[in-house]
């Protein structure tokens, strides 16, 4: 099986389990509509039906069973209560487990699989379910007919078979063709045809959808009854079909046989081929054939089925379209250079002496509207919903609870806000950890939150929303808030600060993305896993997001986070260092100070460090640290401006710069297809006045500048003083 | 030798058309897909096809809804149309049987009982 097929497998598994989901949650929420009900079986039948091709046997037969029970609520044979609701959406998250471990090769089953797959048998027991439907399955699975002769056997038994074979109209209505079958015959051995045209009737009563035409065929050869069945299966009920194993007795020429009532029997070798045209072609409309009235209550069935199927509501499926992300990435790329390549045209316009209010800056107006029009437009091609996401969360808060014995639910705002694609996905791990701790460390026990008032059964809030080009998720419980003391006595315990620290209720609470820091009393199998906050709030820095915390004793906590719109344009200052103009992503900087000379003060050989409301900050020159030229080299020393930066493992730095020039969006152009990777500099963009301008990655600048300073000599660090400042968030 | 066979498969899974694509252009057959069966009726009255696959539970109009669009219709009504199901109960292939369908293909299926079936309502076997 290839790998493309394989990867085009689980994508589909992907979209079908998203749109599963989608239609659980609206069950969730009361709407039992059919055609909803229609969509979450139509995704796991889906995923059965092409699992099998991949012979992913644990997820075919589990899909199978839940398809059993979904089908018993499609057809209303059961009703959907809160038991089998919990049923069915664990069981999609356990579908969603398989899909992954199918997709890893992994041999593991998903825990809860054995106890599902027995309540979904109990459920879908209690119903009456045919046994003989799966007996059938093993009958009907199609095995690769033996038409090769079998090598093992010389001698080849000559077997000897008369058939009389009498189609009614339906059979001809259904595609089938009677040469099609003869010529399957004739491939198993020696087949002599005769037609019977004794019951065609005159041309004035001639119906040409009627069936008139019978045969006899004679075959020998070594050929098993079974094969025989099988060719004519397609046809079986379609026809008088009488097969009669002549073998024995050889030469005895059947005397009679029942199912053929005309006597005049025709040598044809083939049917004519204008009578098989007749029935091929007829081009009037198809009359109710009377091909035997047996046949005609079974097709009148069919035909209320039909309409059923037909009366079904249409599911509104909005068309999509599929494209290679690497075209749109192309396209993005491309538009980003017209953005630039518009700037670079404005300001050379203007400095030879186009006026702003010519005509010709008129259209130059129109130029960027446009330009900027088309860049939205493509933006919004790589954009996505975070409504899946969210979804993804309510499986999350689910297990979470299930583990913890509470009770939680989930409330989501917003979902329909969309971001970048490639942002939705980084979002998954970073959402999954803070929901988890939000249920395992703020939401309390049923009882506990009985006992403070409160409704047994805790909130996790999740928002989205749009706001002045960024987009700000939120993650908020309505549980008992950080415990603020024991995290700070853990933080002193830890030896992250030093007892006599004074430090605001936003310190203590910054304290959480601090590396290792981990509250939880023993490690459980939810939140405890080692990674804490600091891994959520590097993953967000790294697509150019920030994180906040704030929380309220016994109201709960919020987290937000707030990120770019798009991976390819981000918010920078432009800072000069030397000689050089460089960029700086303003996600990293927390604020920008110009200090007193007296704030700045000497540490160790060569170190200084810069004191920020009674902290010390160690400070890095960024010309220094990217080792850059300057004209005046006494200048370096001492930069005029700081930028407060936050850095990986939540310390900060101030970043010392010559000047601060603008602060402004910036089209990213990566370097690393040309140049490789540069240490400190993270990609590169192009200004308005065309010159290139280098982006700076803050934390590899700090590491290349580690060896001039060591973080353990330094003061006390209260470093994350101006994390919790909410101007510097927007 | 004559044309290639062409074959309409009409599914709403995209692996199931992929699968049915690679299968059947490897065997010499040509092949055009249709993701549901709207569109596959309309793919249908696009062009002579000498079979119809077609998957029984799809959104907009189901197989049996396609079988009955074709048989109904003018051109080619008594094309071959294999269904292809998941399920293989006799109950299935009645309700196929009475709506006009020629065969039945049982998912999974293996490229011989594929081909095999194709071979048992076009006469062909190999159209390369």
């Amino acid at each position: 099986m290839s790998d493309s097929l394989r990867d085009t497998f689980f994508a589909e598994c992907e979209d079908l389990l998203d749109s599963l989901t989608e239609g659980l949650s609206l069950i969730e929420d009361g709407d039992e509509d059919l055609e909803t009900i229609n969509a979450i079986f139509r995704a796991v039948h889906s995923i059965k039906g092409a699992a099998g091709a991949f012979a992913l046997e644990d997820l075919v037969a589990f899909a199978h069973k839940y398809e059993t029970v979904l089908d018993l609520i499609r057809s209303q044979s059961l009703e959907i209560d809160q038991q089998v609701l919990h049923l069915i959406t664990r069981s999609a998250d356990c579908l969603a487990d398989l899909v992954d471990r199918a997709r890893e090769a992994s041999d593991d089953l998903p825990e809860s699989l054995e106890k599902l797959t027995e309540s979904l048998a109990e459920v879908a027991g209690a119903q009456p379910e045919p046994d003989e439907a799966k007996q059938e399955e093993e009958e009907f699975v199609f095995e690769a007919l033996p038409f090769a002769p079998l090598d093992l056997e010389p001698i080849a038994r000559e077997a000897h078979y008369v058939i009389s074979f009498a189609p009614v109209a339906a059979m001809y209505r259904n595609g089938h063709d009677p040469v099609h079958i003869f010529l399957e015959l004739a491939g198993l051995g020696d087949l002599t045809v005769k037609c019977d045209t004794s019951q065609i009737p005159t041309l004035a009563s001639f119906d040409p959808d009627e069936s008139y035409l019978s045969w006899e065929l004679d075959l020998k050869g070594d050929i098993a009854l079974g094969q025989i069945r099988d060719v004519f299966a397609f046809v079986d009920g379609l026809c008088d079909l009488n097969i009669s194993d002549e073998t024995p007795l050889e030469d005895q020429i059947p005397t009679a046989i029942p199912t053929i009532e005309g006597e005049s029997i025709t040598d044809f070798s083939e049917p004519k081929e204008a009578e098989k045209k007749i029935v091929a072609e007829s081009p009037s409309t198809i009359k109710e054939g009377n091909g035997g009235s047996d046949k005609k209550s079974l097709q009148s069935k069919g035909d209320t089925e039909r309409q059923s199927a037909q009366a079904k509501p249409k599911a509104a499926s909005a068309p999509t379209l599929r494209v290679d992300p690497e075209r749109v990435d192309r396209l993005i790329n491309t538009v980003g250079e017209l953005i630039i390549n518009q700037a670079v045209i404005a300001q050379k316009l203007h400095a030879s002496g186009v006026t702003v209010n010519s005509d010709l800056d008129a259209e130059l107006d129109d130029y960027r509207y446009l330009a900027r029009e088309i860049q939205e437009g493509v933006m919004a091609i790589r954009a996505q919903p975070v409504k899946p996401l969210f979804q993804r969360m309510g499986r999350v808060v689910r297990e979470a609870a299930d583990s913890t014995s509470k009770s939680v639910q989930l409330v989501t705002e917003g979902e329909y806000t969309e971001i970048d694609k490639t942002l939705v996905e980084r979002l998954a791990d970073p959402l999954t950890h803070i929901v988890r701790n939000a249920i395992d460390h703020g939401i309390e026990a049923p009882d506990q939150r009985k006992r403070d008032g409160k409704p047994e059964q805790g909130t996790v809030k999740l928002s989205a929303a749009h706001r002045s080009g960024h987009v700000q998720i939120e993650i908020s419980d309505d549980g008992a808030g950080i415990n603020r003391e024991r995290v700070f006595s853990i933080a002193v315990d830890k030896g992250l600060i030093p007892p006599d620290t004074k430090l605001t209720d936003a310190e203590v609470d910054n304290l959480l993305f601090l590396p290792g820091f981990s509250t939880a009393k023993e490690v459980t199998n939810l939140s405890g896993r080692g990674v804490g906050m600091d891994v959520v709030k590097t993953t967000i820095q790294s697509i150019g997001g920030r994180v906040a915390i704030t929380s309220e004793p016994g109201q709960g906590s919020l987290i937000s986070i707030s990120l770019p719109l798009t991976l390819a344009v981000m918010d920078g200052m432009i800072v000069r260092a030397g000689d050089e103009t460089l960029i700086l992503p303003l996600s990293s900087i927390v604020e920008t100070i110009r200090p007193k000379l007296s704030d700045i003060m000497p540490i160790g050989q060569n170190g200084h460090v810069l004191a920020v409301r009674g902290a010390y900050v160690p400070i890095v020159n960024l010309q220094e640290a990217l080792r850059l030229g300057s004209d005046n080299d006494a200048s370096s020393k001492e930069a005029a401006v700081f930028a407060l930066i936050q850095v990986e493992g939540a310390e900060s730095i101030a970043l010392g710069v010559d000047a601060i020039l603008d602060q402004r969006q910036i089209v990213i152009k990566s370097l690393e297809g040309n140049y490789g990777i540069i240490p400190g500099i993270s990609a590169a963009t192009i200004l308005g006045d065309g010159q290139i301008a280098l982006i700076v990655d803050t934390d590899s600048v700090v590491r290349m500048a580690g060896q001039n300073y060591s973080p353990k000599e330094l003061p006390p660090q209260q470093t994350e003083s101006g994390y919790g400042q909410q101007s510097s968030l927007e | 030798m004559t044309m290639s066979k062409h074959i309409l498969a009409i599914d709403d899974s995209l692996t199931i058309r992929e699968l049915l694509s690679q299968t059947l252009k490897s065997a010499g057959f040509k092949i055009t897909t249709a993701c549901d069966g709207v569109e596959g009726l309309e793919t249908f009255a696009g062009d002579r096809y000498d079979a119809v696959i077609t998957d029984i539970n799809m959104p907009n109009l189901d197989g049996f809804g396609v079988i009955e669009g074709i048989r109904g219709g003018k051109v080619n009504r008594r094309v071959p149309i294999l269904v292809l199901t998941t399920e293989s109960g006799a109950e299935l292939k009645s309700r196929a049987r009475d709506a006009g369908a020629t065969g039945w293909l049982v998912k999974p299926f293996d490229d011989e009982g594929l081909l095999g079936v194709l071979r048992r309502v076009t006469g062909v076997g190999s159209a390369a």
